[in-house]
Order: C-alpha cells, then sequence, then structure tokens
C-alpha cells in the first residue's frame, strides 16, 4: 500500500530526510518513532502529496506521488500534526466542506457517521473557534476518515487528548487498521508498542531500526537485566553484587537498590540472594526487568558520545530525555 | 469546475459571515456616498448637469483599496493557520484552489458595486431629463471587468505572504504601480512608452470605457490581466509545495 524507495528531502541545506526506504501492507499499521526533529513529519507530508522529494520515489495505493498526486491525495485520509481547521466555521459545515471537495455523493450522511465515530455528534453545530484542542483533534481525524481512505496518515494524532480520548483513539485506529493501511507517528513510546504491528524508529533522517514492538524488545534484551533492592542501609550492596561471578555492569539506583545484567542464559539470582543475605541485608526484593521501548529507543537514538555538551549547550540527547520523561509522566496519568 | 464552485461558495459564506468584509463594504460604500453627495453639491452650485462620471471616478479609487482589503485575506489565512495543508492534500488541483479563492473575492465585490447601482438611480431622478445611459453602462462594465482584474492580482499576491497586512501593502503597491505606469509615456512617446502605456490599468478605463466607448482591447486586456494573475497565483501555490 506504502511503498517507498529512497526518499531524500531537503530544506534548502538541511537535509531533513535522507535515503529512507520502508514499505507497508494492507490491514497493517505501521508506527513512525522518533524524536523532534526526525523527519517524521516530512515524510509524512511527502507520502500526502503536500511536497515532493528532492529524490528518490514514494507510491502510495500504487500511485505515484509526484506524478499522480491527485489519485494519491483522493485515497489517502491525513491529519496534519497542527490539526489545521477553519475556525470560522460551524463542525458540521467543514466536514460538509472536506466531503464536497472530495466528492462524496452522500456527503451529509458521511459527516454524520464520522461524528458518530469521533463522538461529536452532539457538536455539529458548534463553531470550531469553540471546541478545545481534544475536540478539534478528533474533528480533523473525523476530516481524514470522511472518505473511508484506503491510507490513513495520522501525525501524532493523540497529542492534546485527555486519557480516555487517547484510549478511544487507539481503540478507533486499531479498528480501522484491521482492513486500511495505518501510517501514525508518534514520540510516546507506549502508544507504539499498543497499537502498531511494526514500528520504524527514526533519526535525523534515517531509520535506525524497523521491527514488530516485540521482536525490538527481544533484539536488545538478550542480557537479562535485573533490580535488586534491600531494606536498612544499602552502603557496600553495589560491591557485594558486582563481586558475585556472572554480574555485569552493576548499577546502583537512586532509591538504593542496584540494578544488574546478567549474561545471557546464566541465571545468577540464587548466588546473589546468597550473597546479599549472607551479607546480613534483608533482602526485599529482586525483579527481572524488560527493557521497554523507551530504552530501546533512547538506545538506538543515541549518538557517541553519550551526551555532548558543547560550550555548556546540551543538546538533542538531553531533548530526547526531557521528552520521554513528559511521556512517562503522560503514560502514568494515562494508566 | 465543481470544486472550483465548493471553494467559491465557502468562500462567499465566510465574507458574509465575517464582521470585517462587511466593515470593507460598508467604508466603500460609505465613501462613496460622501463624494457622490459632495459632487452633486458641486455640479449644484458649479450649474451643470452632472453624468455618471461623478459616481465612477471616486468609486474606481476607492476600489483599489477595497480590493486590496477583500482579498489579502484569501490565501494568505490559509497559509498562517496551516489550512493550506489541507487544501493541498485534498484532491483539488492548485489552480481550481485560486480560480476558486478569486470567484470568491470577485462575486462578494460584485455584490458591493451591484449595491453602488443606487448611485446612477438616485442621480437620474435628480437630472433633468435623466443622465447619458451609455457611459452608465460601459462605465460599469468597466468596474466589473477591473474588480475581475484587481481581485485576480490580489489573491495571486495573497499567496505570497502569511501575513495579510503585508499582503495589503503588496497588492496596493502593485495596484498603484499599474495605475500610474503608464503618466511618463503621455510626456515621452516612443515604443517602449506605448508599451508601458499598454500595461496601464486607468488608460484602458479613462480613455474609453469611462466615455461610452467600447473597445475590444481594453475588454481583452482586463480579461488576460486577470487570467495571467491567476496563472501566476497558482505558479505560487505550486512552488510553495517546492520551498
Amino acid at each position: 500500500m506504502i511503498q517507498v524507495e529512497a526518499l531524500t528531502k531537503d530544506y534548502g541545506k538541511r537535509r531533513a530526510v535522507e535515503n529512507l526506504s520502508f514499505h507497508a501492507e494492507k490491514g497493517e499499521i505501521l508506527g513512525f518513532l522518533g524524536p523532534n526533529g526526525a523527519g517524521k513529519t516530512t515524510v509524512m507530508r511527502i507520502l500526502c502529496g503536500f511536497m515532493p522529494p528532492t529524490s528518490g520515489s514514494a507510491q502510495v495505493a500504487s500511485y505515484d506521488v509526484v506524478d499522480q498526486s491527485l489519485e494519491v491525495r483522493k485515497r489517502v485520509g491525513y491529519l496534519p500534526e497542527t490539526v489545521p481547521l477553519y475556525p470560522d466555521m460551524t463542525v458540521f459545515n467543514y466536514l460538509k466542506y472536506m466531503a464536497d471537495l472530495r466528492h462524496l455523493a452522500d456527503a451529509e450522511e458521511r459527516v454524520d457517521d464520522v461524528l458518530e465515530i469521533v463522538h461529536m455528534e452532539d457538536r455539529a453545530e458548534g463553531y470550531i473557534s469553540n471546541l478545545s484542542k481534544g475536540m478539534r483533534q478528533r474533528i480533523g481525524i473525523a476530516q481524514a476518515l470522511l472518505h473511508e481512505p484506503e491510507v490513513l496518515i495520522l501525525d501524532e494524532p493523540t497529542i492534546g487528548l485527555d486519557p480516555a480520548q487517547i484510549r478511544d483513539v487507539r481503540d478507533m485506529i486499531r479498528e480501522i487498521g484491521k482492513e486500511r493501511t495505518v501510517m501514525l507517528s508518534t514520540h510516546i513510546l507506549s502508544e507504539a508498542q499498543q497499537i502498531c504491528d511494526r514500528v520504524l524508529i527514526i533519526n535525523k533522517g534515517h531509520i535506525v531500526a524497523e521491527d514488530s514492538p516485540e521482536m525490538l524488545q527481544g533484539r536488545l534484551t538478550g542480557a537479562r537485566r535485573i533490580s535488586l533492592f534491600v531494606g536498612g542501609d544499602p552502603e557496600g550492596l553495589l560491591n557485594l553484587v558486582a563481586d558475585v561471578p556472572g554480574v555485569e555492569q552493576a548499577v546502583s539506583q537512586e532509591n538504593g537498590g542496584v540494578e544488574f545484567e546478567t549474561s545471557p542464559g546464566e541465571d545468577v539470582r540464587a548466588e546473589v540472594a546468597r550473597a546479599v543475605v549472607g551479607a546480613g541485608y534483608d533482602l526485599l526484593e529482586l525483579r527481572p526487568l524488560d527493557l521497554s521501548l523507551e530504552q530501546i529507543f533512547l538506545e538506538l537514538t543515541r549518538d557517541e558520545p553519550a551526551i555532548p555538551v558543547v560550550d555548556g549547550h546540551i543538546d538533542e540527547i538531553e531533548d530526547i530525555d526531557q521528552n520521554d520523561d513528559e511521556d512517562k509522566d503522560f503514560q502514568e496519568e494515562v494508566e | 469546475m465543481r470544486n472550483i464552485w465548493t471553494i467559491t461558495r465557502r468562500e462567499l459564506s465566510l465574507y458574509f459571515n465575517t464582521p470585517a468584509a462587511y466593515l470593507v463594504a460598508f467604508m466603500i460604500l460609505l465613501i462613496l456616498g460622501i463624494l457622490f453627495y459632495a459632487n452633486l453639491m458641486a455640479a449644484f452650485v458649479r450649474q451643470f448637469a452632472p453624468g455618471v462620471e461623478v459616481i465612477l471616478s471616486p468609486f474606481i479609487m476607492i476600489l483599489l483599496f477595497g480590493t486590496a482589503a477583500i482579498t489579502m485575506r484569501t490565501i494568505a489565512e490559509e497559509q498562517k493557520s496551516g489550512t493550506i495543508e489541507l487544501m493541498l492534500t485534498a484532491p483539488v488541483r492548485d489552480s481550481e484552489f485560486v480560480i476558486g479563492k478569486w470567484l470568491g473575492a470577485f462575486l462578494f465585490m460584485l455584490i458591493i458595486v451591484a449595491i453602488t447601482w443606487i448611485y446612477p438611480l438616485v442621480l437620474n431622478a435628480l437630472v433633468d431629463p435623466g443622465i447619458d445611459q451609455g457611459p452608465l453602462l460601459t462605465g460599469y462594465l468597466g468596474v466589473v471587468l477591473i474588480c475581475a482584474a484587481l481581485t485576480a492580482i490580489g489573491v495571486s499576491i495573497s499567496a505570497l505572504f502569511s501575513n495579510q497586512i503585508a499582503a495589503f501593502f503588496a497588492t496596493l503597491g502593485v495596484y498603484l504601480l499599474l495605475w500610474v505606469i503608464g503618466v511618463p509615456s503621455q510626456i515621452q512617446g516612443g515604443t517602449g512608452d506605448s508599451l508601458l502605456a499598454y500595461i496601464d490599468f486607468s488608460d484602458h478605463f479613462y480613455n474609453t470605457l469611462f466615455r461610452g466607448v467600447i473597445g475590444a482591447t481594453d475588454i481583452v486586456y482586463y480579461l488576460s490581466v486577470t487570467a495571467l494573475a491567476l496563472l501566476i497565483g497558482t505558479l505560487i501555490v505550486e512552488t510553495r509545495r517546492w520551498r
């Protein structure tokens, strides 16, 4: 459904996307994951026929996005990141307008249908300028669904929604994704984990990983990570644990606990437990950790050196960390 | 064609929903009314029978400002709010988008022009035995043609900006330039100058239509300016994708 070959896009001298190739099949939900400025929006805009690539080619529903732009646009539903709407129109008139531009025969019925899908029937006669951010987002999604597109491209569809709406939208996307191709971008990792069949992680215009969320997780969790927590004063715990054979990369945590990795295939939990208890600590917790997609993401999008500090400016990596912190907070709200 | 009409309809209804458009229409009619009254008084004092020119000559000048004010938002607003992304990803040709915008603005201007028809009616009633009908009809034909060309230029220039005020002043600048570009030729003469005279916006009106003469060249001139401006507008929107 979506076929992208060696896509490159320059904005003036800045290269936003470089030599990107990927594809998406019918009935697949493809997640596009990356830090801000990674080129997600650029790729989506190219696929929607908003702008042509500098080089390379892209096909949507087997039409070329440059040469057969109109055909592509007929078949794609697009929710831009900024959710542009006409504030001086009513919800119904706006959707009717977009439906008319797509020559839908039963425009008014379709508008009612999509309003029902996004649960906005009661605001149909209200002006868009009076809607909240979350409601606008839902109108934007409704607009993208109007013509029952074969391919749905959603740029950060859950941003600005409240937790209940996020769940609704995710359910909706999963539902739509059963029959159609959905491509969505996000920097909320758990979202990609929850809804996508396949995840593309891009950074600085390059694909750094491409796989199903489970496989991505498996790929980087060859080594097992274990968290250890004791009661009382944890002093000396780190050295004790690090001395146990088979334990690698032991680091102490802020809460007084210790995290360490074991070599693949080896289970040293029993030895660690004996050593800890033998040394007189109260063992409270010994728990294996899964690397979350979040950590994988950080791992993959991290540049060398790990934290580049240039003239006191901490760039990008710092940004990513901040975003992730926000995401975590956000996620907690959701759950 | 269908897309053009869809866009035009939205544009028109938008004009009727926004106070700014009413304000511009009101100002055009108010200023024209005041000048009409002043011209009538002058004719009364100096004892001559006024013709339709007491309406048309101030009207044309007011139109320059009014049209710039009406067209400034057309595309600039979409670029500012980002809704242009919706338009350019909908299955609508760039030319349909631009022509739809133009037609909306043009029809709104035509409504204003139609309302001013009341002044010739008043004039006709006041002047005995009535005003000369020839210049009235050709004059209004000229006004309609000028409106078409001015709105086309305004819409195209609006596509260059995302700031409406900038679009307004740029549009006004182009209008005034076209308005006076023929002036040097009146002094000099020669091929280059006759070219300037041909490009000049006002010459095609004041020398013929204003005096009750219908010249094919003038009609062709205004229609080609309209078409050319719309073509340039489409190109501007198209190149926007490459930026």
